[in-house]
């Protein structure tokens, strides 16, 4: 039903169509088989404009999970976007195009806006809350929860066609991450974006998922309906 | 004008000022005399057989016997590039990429001043080309060991950051912009400092022991430039190959930042 007709997979896989033709060809995130660290086999589909969410006890590898996926390390199995395996594009064009949000984000200029394109500032949402004087901030006045949302517009800025979000929420409180997560949901739907999102809160979990995965020592299992 | 020699008891003067300064350490407890002494008898032994191996280099003055001394200078300011690294790349590679930085580097460069601006026949005369190699080699191995050990540790520090810009779709030379031109910059500082100095707050050393010896200030004052000049060449070049090699293995094929190509000294 995701399947893009008669592609070839990247661990050599033919499967034959399933989408007529004519149909638009959206582009969705597709793990097959990946293995990494104590992670194996993790076979599954974001589908595009969806959100995939992922959870499991602190230290099961799903941060090391969202890694392998924007293929900052080592692993096995075959990862592709909208049918084009992640090993035939240089691993900046893949990144580029599947953008991942670590849980801290980093940040390398004095001023927030060195890390933005130039017009970032006047494009700002107002759901983030920030007037738009602060691409002239300096980073060291920024709160945590700030950086947070700002590394969120940093990645959307790129125009990404997946993304890989590590506790997007961690440092929020409750009603600035419900405010965060209609804004990001609102995008993700509007832009078609593949998203798998790291969560622990059930709740959120049940805010803002399409489907919701969660690891079982080395395996990644479905969890249907809502518990 | 006649060069006066030294008697060997006369440096043992010298040496006793070096031996009181010793054991005020040891009284005020400075911790600094066990090192001082070692590297003190260190000089000494060291200068004194490189005076006999160049007595007999400069007798014979044979081309393979002055390669096989240029050769055995490059390998041992290799292990001192690996040596002053804090942390370094696994294998072989740590000596590998200072070795071949000085050997592209100083070699070059000394080949160059000899064969086009100095001239001596014939061009490898181990009285030219053994101090100039030394002074190459010298300062060479100082900007490497700077340059990479600089990029390796900041490396190390700003893992973060260096991921979270390739997460942004950066490729690896982007990601690595800043550190890899601190890492230039702290290789190249020693040279630039010394000819920013050099003649108002210091005389070289080169220069100082060609007056010693009596030749004439001016002519003394334009090998002084030269080295100068060419040691800022190679050093500049050796940095640059450096830190390109070392910063590319410290990525693979994927672009992934790869630090357990690291280990600690």
């Amino acid at each position: 039903m995701w399947l893009v007709a008669g592609k070839i997979l990247c661990n050599g896989v033919t499967i034959m169509d399933s989408a007529g033709p004519g149909e638009p060809i959206l582009t969705e995130l597709l793990l097959e088989n990946v293995s990494v660290g104590a992670l194996s086999g993790v076979s599954l589909v974001v589908p595009a404009g969806q959100v995939v969410c992922l959870s499991g006890p602190s230290g099961s590898g799903k941060s090391r999970l969202l890694r392998a996926v924007a293929d900052l390390e080592p692993h096995g199995g075959g990862i592709s976007l909208g049918g084009t395996c992640q090993q035939d594009m240089p691993a900046h064009e893949w990144r580029s195009r599947v953008v991942m949000v670590p849980a801290d984000s980093q940040w390398w200029f004095d001023e927030v806006g060195g890390h933005f394109p130039t017009d970032a500032g006047s494009r700002l949402p107002s759901a983030l809350g920030f007037p738009s004087e602060v691409m002239g901030w300096s980073v060291s006045r920024l709160s945590s929860g700030e950086r947070q949302r700002l590394a969120l517009w940093r990645a959307l800025s790129l125009q990404p066609e997946a993304l890989l979000l590590d506790e997007p929420t961690a440092n929020l409180d409750g009603s600035s991450t419900e405010t965060l997560e209609t804004w990001l949901l609102e995008e993700i739907r509007r832009r078609q974006i593949a998203t798998l999102w790291v969560a622990h809160d059930p709740g959120q979990i049940h805010r803002v998922a399409d489907a919701h995965y969660r690891i079982h020592g080395t395996r990644v299992e479905p969890v249907h309906g809502s518990d | 004008m006649e060069v006066i020699d030294l008697a060997w008891w006369k440096l043992g003067l010298a040496a006793l000022l070096v031996l009181a300064l010793g054991v005020s350490g040891y009284i005020a407890r400075l911790g600094i005399t066990r090192s001082l002494l070692i590297a003190a008898i260190r000089t000494v032994i060291q200068l004194a057989l490189i005076g006999l191996v160049l007595e007999a280099l400069f007798a014979s003055s044979a081309f393979y016997w002055i390669a096989l001394l240029a050769v055995v200078m490059l390998l041992i300011a290799g292990r001192e590039v690996v040596a002053r690294q804090g942390r370094r790349l696994q294998g072989w590679w740590a000596f590998g990429i200072g070795t071949g930085a000085m050997l592209v580097s100083s070699f070059t460069v000394t080949v160059l001043a000899l064969t086009v601006v100095i001239g001596p026949d014939p061009w490898y005369a181990p009285q030219y080309a053994i101090p100039l190699l030394g002074m190459m080699l010298g300062n060479t191995m100082t900007g490497v060991s700077l340059a990479l050990d600089r990029l390796n540790e900041s490396v190390w520090r700003q893992r973060g950051v260096i991921e979270n810009r390739l997460m942004l779709g950066q490729t690896w030379q982007q990601a690595l912009e800043d550190i890899r031109r601190d890492a230039m910059r702290s290789g190249m500082m020693p040279s630039i400092n010394a000819m920013a100095a050099a003649g108002i707050v210091s005389l070289p050393g080169m220069m100082t022991g060609q007056i010693l010896a009596g030749s004439p200030p001016a002519v003394a004052v334009k090998y002084q430039i030269l080295v100068m000049l060419i040691i800022t060449a190679a050093t500049g070049f050796g940095a640059v190959m450096a830190v390109s090699w070392g910063g590319r293995r410290l990525f693979d094929d994927r672009e992934r930042l790869r630090l357990d190509r690291l280990v600690k000294s």
